[in-house]
């Protein structure tokens, strides 16, 4: 175990950003175009640094897994975006914004990471608009905000619920006038598969073309990985299918360290599956919550039962029961565990898988009858068609059956105030670093840290160490990049070639689902967690010895691909399992049981866990570095939502 | 539910496929389509056999990834829907199913279902962007823009690049999704100034993508799963000059 420093500037919190970028060292245009620089995935945050960067001058190359940079899952986020503009006049600051995002992770981020992010809030704003993201807008012309979870001021700005839509499409086409006027090259349907170490450093990545199955190495000065996350460890999430950790991992594996794998936000509604062969989970926004009563049957005989057949007094209101103060409206990761709780004891509702019923109620009634159907249609119409659309149920006349979801990872890369990995030359942006949410997200603020990354951070701190640190050629003869290449071709023949080839993927990627779902999912305790970690190395041992590929390896393979992400997949859940036990306390979504205070409050321990949990991959066992968080201007307090 | 199923099966653009039927038992209705299919390639996998190849990626009909033609249509009958949206229930009184891929020159077969769609991102790398460098945009409040063309400005923004109007379309034209952009950020008073030379440059490449000219049969905006109209059309030909 050792200690890990983040390299923050220190002084005032309000100028350490730009203190640092003054101390940050810059590239001469006319140079610039010297150097090569590789931006894997191109979500919000890897388009939008492509974009600036090749705008800059840099030689850019950029890959991504989807058949065209569109359709990066940050496409998928509904609600917003958080800025500091106090355009609404209600208090907001970046102070404000600063001190919420730290307490909604519970007291886990750093805090000078965090306050870069808000200062930094507005002028995502600025550039989205001036893009032509279609922002939500008031009939005077400016720009609308609505509030979310956790805050008490309105800062989100909104394209209806396809916010995230939007602003990926301003980045992708900034990046298309990049790529228009040849300063970045980019490959679609390429899955990075390795990255190449030259000198300790990060100088390159292996590439599978998933078309061809071709496999190529690809060099460059440095190499940026903005690959997202991992909630698909869990199988049912709400991400999209191909959303994977394998990228992160080959990071990992490299020596990058890996931060706060168990931090993993599970959003409370969704919409339950209804089958054993149900392959994603879809989000249903988290206002519904505003109006809608939660509940499930107080007998257990009744659970089959038509809800409208059960009456009243048989109904149990629980979070009602459980939080009066608070009620339906507790925050995610309480409401989440509330749900799980109700229907583990047997009290569950909907169709039955793997034995147990996984749903509760989510009523509207006693809104109709209150507002009238026009009223609760006008505020909540699309999102009961969504709902109507997935389930063939309506729920205006049937309440809605919800349950919790895998959604959003805090964990990821660890990074330093550069957004560097411990592995020099190797940058992670967006969700697949750990930087900024702590311990629990708020709503709207994935978005926002993907652009900061992407548009405002990076650049200066890429170009920072590319003037620092001057690097020879790597030639395609280098032994590192033979070697790479191989490792990456001897993995696909043991995927190809299994000793005795019996089952898909699927099977065992729904197998780890279970496992992590059940023992690192929304409750955690040490019993559990030591017997999944076995399980999952049970897991490990018999994937490799009975994963099963059909068709071939050069061409395209979707079995091939899932075989790769899964086996990934399976180490990286071992090691969520082995984070998840050695934080012996609870904070945000990261609940232990054995360290819960008796109304299902996260009880932190700051005197022993105030740390980021780095993990440096050894082939034995992991070792654990920590980054002590030290809160210099914010005092720590409890969340209490009683 | 059982049903039969006829997949176009195709190893790559280079040899012509054909249809291959299978059957598929004891399905749940609120199975999703792409979950059917993945049903089936599990079964495959277990009788030793290449998985039928197609795209999805969000199924949750965002992404634009999904693109299959179900018994004729883009993205299945069911107005305004994904193919990754369409559920098993949907299908209760068609128990024979023909899936395609999308059928467009300038959106070859890869393999099986999925096609490459890369020339509709070398559309939108002609000219489909706000010239504006990241840092210099001005106070984002500095410029107001009228409730109504923001709104109208989304709709047409709303396209999620699928490639669905061009399958259904009879001379395999690309207008629509090409008209859908160039209003999106016309409407708005950061991307009116370049209008013109964006219209003209799209078009051109469209063309020279190989997409066919819009003669009016608006089947596009029939199969657009998120509705976007030909007034967006009618919008480009004004800026074109045309009408």
């Amino acid at each position: 175990m050792s200690n890990l420093y983040a390299n923050e500037p220190t002084g005032p919190l309000e100028s350490r950003w730009e203190k640092h970028l003054f101390n940050l060292s810059l590239i001469a245009p006319q140079n610039r175009k010297k150097h090569k620089v590789i931006v894997v995935g191109t979500g919000l945050a890897g388009a939008s640094l492509c974009a600036t960067l090749g705008e800059a001058g840099y030689q850019v190359s950029s890959f991504c897994f989807q058949d065209s940079p569109r359709r990066a899952h940050s496409i998928a986020a509904q609600g917003g975006i958080n800025a500091t503009k106090n355009y609404q006049n209600d208090g907001d600051s970046v102070w404000r914004l600063f001190y919420d995002t730290i307490k909604g992770g519970d007291f886990r981020a750093r805090e000078s990471n965090v306050y870069r992010l808000a200062e930094l809030s507005g002028n995502i704003i600025d550039q989205a608009v001036a893009q032509g993201v279609p922002f939500a807008r008031e009939y005077s012309g400016y720009l609308a905000n609505r509030s979310f979870g956790g805050t008490q001021v309105s800062r989100t700005f909104y394209a209806r619920g396809q916010t995230g839509q939007q602003l990926l499409l301003g980045a992708y086409q900034a990046h298309s006038r990049q790529l228009e006027n040849d300063n970045v090259t980019h490959q679609s349907r390429s899955e990075m598969l390795e990255i190449i170490m030259v000198d300790d450093k990060a100088r390159g990545v292996v590439v599978r073309d998933l078309v061809t199955g071709e496999i190529s190495a690809h060099t460059a000065d440095c190499v940026i990985l903005c690959t997202g996350g991992y909630s698909n460890a869990f199988y049912l999430s709400t991400n999209a299918k191909g959303c994977n950790t394998s990228a992160t991992w080959r990071a990992y594996k490299q020596g990058a360290y890996f931060a706060n794998p168990s931090f993993t936000q599970i959003h409370p509604t969704c919409v339950p599956p209804t089958g054993e062969n149900q392959s994603k989970l879809t989000l249903m926004s988290e206002s519904l919550r505003n109006d809608g009563r939660i509940w499930a049957p107080k007998n257990i005989e009744d659970c089959e039962k038509n809800p409208a057949d059960i009456k009243e007094e048989d109904r149990d209101y629980f979070l009602e029961r459980m939080y009066p103060a608070f009620a339906n409206l507790v925050p995610r990761d309480v409401a989440s565990r509330a749900v799980k709780h109700i229907c583990d004891q047997g009290h569950g509702v909907g169709s039955k898988i793997h034995g147990q019923r996984l749903g509760v109620y989510l009523d509207f009634s006693a809104i109709i009858e209150k507002l009238g159907l026009d009223a609760v249609a006008e505020k909540y119409g699309n999102l009961f068609d969504m709902y109507s659309s997935i389930t063939g149920e309506d729920p205006y006349q049937t309440p809605m059956k919800i349950y919790p979801a895998p959604h959003y990872t805090m964990g990821g890369l660890w990074v330093d105030y550069n957004l560097m990995t411990s592995v020099e030359g190797l940058f992670a942006g967006g969700e697949a670093n750990f930087s900024d949410h702590g311990a629990n997200r708020l709503g709207a603020s994935a978005l926002m840290q993907g652009l900061a990354d992407g548009y405002f951070i990076l650049p200066k701190t890429v170009a920072n160490y590319l003037s620092r640190n001057p690097l020879a050629e790597v030639d395609d003869n280098h032994p590192q990049v033979v070697q790479s290449l191989k490792a990456v071709r001897d993995r696909i023949q043991q995927l190809m070639h299994a000793p005795q080839p019996k089952h898909s993927p699927e099977y065992f990627h729904q197998k780890l689902g279970k496992i992590l779902w059940e023992a690192c999912g929304m409750s955690r305790e040490a019993d559990r967690l030591n017997q999944a970690i076995g399980e999952i190395a049970e897991l490990e041992a018999h994937f490799w010895q009975n994963i099963k590929v059909t068709g071939v390896d050069n061409d395209l393979n979707q079995t091939l691909e899932r075989a790769g992400r899964v086996a990934d997949f399976i180490e990286l859940g071992k090691l969520m399992c082995q984070d998840a036990l050695m934080r012996e306390e609870s904070c945000g979504a990261h609940a232990r049981v054995e360290y819960l205070s008796e109304g299902g409050e996260a009880k932190r321990d700051d005197d022993d866990f105030s740390f980021v949990g780095a993990w440096e991959y050894k082939p034995e066992q992991p070792m654990l570095h920590k980054e002590q968080l030290n809160y210099e201007f914010i005092e720590l307090t409890v969340r209490n939502y009683k | 539910m059982n049903f039969t199923l006829h997949i176009w099966r195709q190893k790559n653009s280079d040899i012509s496929g054909e249809f291959v039927t299978y059957k598929i038992d004891n399905i749940d209705e609120d199975t999703s389509f792409l979950e059917m299919l993945d049903q089936l390639n599990e079964q495959l996998i277990a009788q030793d056999q290449d998985c039928i190849v197609f795209d999805y990626d969000c199924r949750e009909g965002i992404c634009g990834a999904c693109s299959l033609v179900i018994n004729g249509y883009p993205h299945g009958d069911k107005k305004a829907t994904t193919t990754c949206q369409l559920y098993m229930r949907d299908y209760k009184h068609q128990t024979e199913l023909w899936v395609e891929p999308w059928r467009a020159e300038s959106f070859p077969v890869i393999k099986d279902l999925t096609v490459d769609r890369t020339s509709f991102d070398d559309i939108i790398q002609s000219g489909g962007y706000v010239s504006v460098h990241t840092g210099s945009a001005p106070e984002a409040n500095a410029l107001l823009v009228d409730k109504h063309s923001a709104d109208e400005a989304f709709n047409s923004a709303t396209c999620i690049g699928c490639g669905a109007c061009v399958a259904v379309c009879p001379n395999a034209s690309a207008t629509l999704f090409v008209a859908a952009k160039i209003t999106h950020l016309s409407l708005l008073p950061q991307g009116k100034i370049e209008e013109q030379d964006r219209a003209r440059k799209m078009f051109q490449k469209m063309e020279s993508e190989g997409f066919g000219s819009c003669s009016n049969h608006r089947y596009c905006e029939r199969v657009c799963p998120k509705g976007i109209t030909v007034s967006n059309i009618t919008k480009m030909n004004q800026i074109l000059g045309w009408t």
